[in-house]
């Protein structure tokens, strides 16, 4: 078993220093750092097998064309999915859930209902904004309570026979919510609703499994769980994805073309128009193979306490005001403190080395229903320690001696 | 406060904490906006803060009422008027703002990357400044 404690060297960029301080990185809600094995590994594809893939007959092209396929399994493997053409590769979260709404787009006609919630990061509610101005439906949001969870009442009384998909996040970008999204994706399928899971805060936490959690679609990203950005991955039932139009055009998604008419490929490569983005899957890969390697269970339970350490030490800051207690919170703490405004303290924090995040967090509507601008978000990942967690109780007790 | 005596100020600044606290001041010594000026016409929206910007010609000088809901913007902002307030729009046109805010060490608070909507809201005052030029 690897030394818990030893994980922070296995990035190089937390040895680094921020405005004279030592890196104290508590944004990895934003974006995770990355393992020295994901940078090598990338380093690696485009050092010894960088070519295009699955058409061309030499070494260099099976190469790099069986790593994707590699990862492509891995990723499979870790959310159980049934089948490796489930996996779609996208740029990320964002481009999953656009994929789905605009490969939706021909099932939808006015009067019909996209249900989401008012805690949804922008990605979950725009794309379906503009499938409605295609469609004529309508969008309709389901309220969060005052403690920042999905109020499960109003959620089900605006869940009905017109309810055609329901798209909601597994975990708040904003408040760190856990929303319980098994109970959510039943309750879909009984109106005959499709489902679709932003997993963009919940890969890195949880053990996916999406032939139990039996939801239609989940989308996330790779950069928030170790690997690098530009890549994520779609999950979509097969069934569901045979019978939906592509997204986009272009070589690789084609069987045959004519201009007079084109099949097209089978899956997951309709869906992967162009050349993909190669590196970016081996890298993701590798951060997979990265995080199988290490005690999660451990790591996790030590993260949920660093977590709640870190809630209690804000606590006890006079005028610090927790945004969102939900019953169940992954690795996110909101707040704000009287005096000040969020983007004061993020500007003082970040002098002193604490790198966190302020404003509205992509989450609009959610801010306007808890009646803030915005927030303090610090968020946790498995290589945080104690010791971030005094330099940020540290930094915030300074910061409010300013205002 | 003019322009001079914030540089000189800022010349005897050693640690980062003397530099942000005189900005923060500099913003609590700031007059409020009317709240009836800060209307969504006058709003410069920032990822993590907003500014509110009120332009007024008198007598061929530029006037300006800016306003923000973060110490550390309204303080910033201070020192922009410092530059530019009743100015003519020729001087505000060719002022060297970046110039200035490098030379304070507070540059990257103008960076477009930072969401805190100054920057747009100087490109504003400078349209302003073109269109009674």
């Amino acid at each position: 078993m690897a030394d818990l404690h030893d994980i922070s060297s296995d990035f190089p960029i937390l040895a680094r220093s921020v405005n004279g301080a030592p890196l104290t990185y508590l944004d990895n809600a934003a974006t995770t750092q990355k393992p020295r094995s994901v940078i090598d590994a990338i380093r690696h594809y485009y050092e010894h097998y960088n070519a295009n893939v699955h058409r061309a007959a030499h070494a260099l092209a099976d190469e790099a064309t069986a790593a994707m396929e590699n990862a492509r399994a891995k990723i499979q493997d870790l959310i159980g999915a049934a089948e490796s053409r489930e996996i779609i590769f996208t740029r990320g979260t964002t481009e999953g859930i656009n994929l789905v709404a605009a490969s939706l787009t021909e099932r939808f006609k006015p009067g019909d209902e996209i249900l989401v919630t008012e805690m949804e990061h922008h990605s979950n509610i725009v794309p379906w904004q503009l499938l409605c101005q295609r469609s004529g439906a309508r969008l309709v949001a389901g309220a969060v309570t005052p403690a920042g969870e999905i109020d499960l009442d109003d959620f089900h009384a605006k869940l009905g026979a017109r309810t055609k998909l329901v798209a909601v996040s597994h975990v708040s970008n904003a408040l760190g919510t856990v929303n319980p999204i098994e109970t959510l994706i039943q309750a879909a399928h009984d109106q005959g609703a499709m489902t679709l899971i932003d997993g963009a805060q919940a890969v890195q936490h949880f053990d996916l499994d999406m032939r139990r959690l039996d939801c239609d679609f989940y989308a996330f990203s790779a950069h928030k769980m170790f690997g690098p950005t530009g890549i994520g991955a779609l999950y979509g039932k097969a069934n569901l994805l045979e019978e939906l139009p592509p997204y986009q055009g272009g070589g690789e998604m084609i069987e045959h073309v004519a201009i007079e008419g084109t099949t097209y490929n089978q899956l997951p490569y309709k869906f992967e128009a162009g050349t993909p983005n190669i590196a970016g899957a081996v890298g993701f890969g590798a951060a997979i193979d990265y995080l199988r390697g290490l005690p999660r269970q451990a790591l996790r339970e030590r993260e949920h306490e660093l977590v709640r350490l870190a809630l209690s030490r804000l606590k006890q800051i006079p005028g610090v005001r927790i945004i969102g207690e939900p019953g169940e919170r992954a690795s996110i703490i909101s707040f704000l403190i009287d005096g000040g405004h969020a983007h004061d303290f993020g500007t003082l924090l970040d002098q002193q080395g604490v790198a966190v995040r302020t404003g509205h967090h992509c989450a609009m509507p959610l801010m306007e229903r808890l009646g803030v601008p915005g927030t303090i978000r610090a968020s946790f990942a498995l290589y945080n320690s104690p010791a971030d967690v005094d330099r940020l109780a540290a930094g915030v007790e300074k910061a409010i001696e300013f205002v | 406060m003019e322009l001079d005596e914030i540089r000189d100020a800022f010349a005897f600044f050693d640690a980062w904490e003397d530099k942000y606290k005189f900005v923060i001041d500099l913003g609590k010594d700031l007059p409020d906006l009317n709240e009836a000026d800060k209307k969504p016409g006058n709003l410069v929206r920032g990822c993590q803060s907003q500014v509110w910007l009120v332009t007024e010609l008198r007598g061929g000088l530029m006037h300006l009422a800016i306003d923000s809901d973060a110490h550390i913007v309204r303080g910033l902002i201070a020192i922009i008027l410092a530059a530019f307030q009743d100015r003519p729009p020729a001087a505000i046109r060719t002022f060297d703002i970046d110039g200035l805010f490098a030379e304070l060490d507070l540059l990257r608070h103008l960076s477009p990357v930072r969401g805190n909507g100054l920057r747009a809201m100087v490109r504003r005052i400078r349209q302003e400044a073109e269109l009674a030029a």
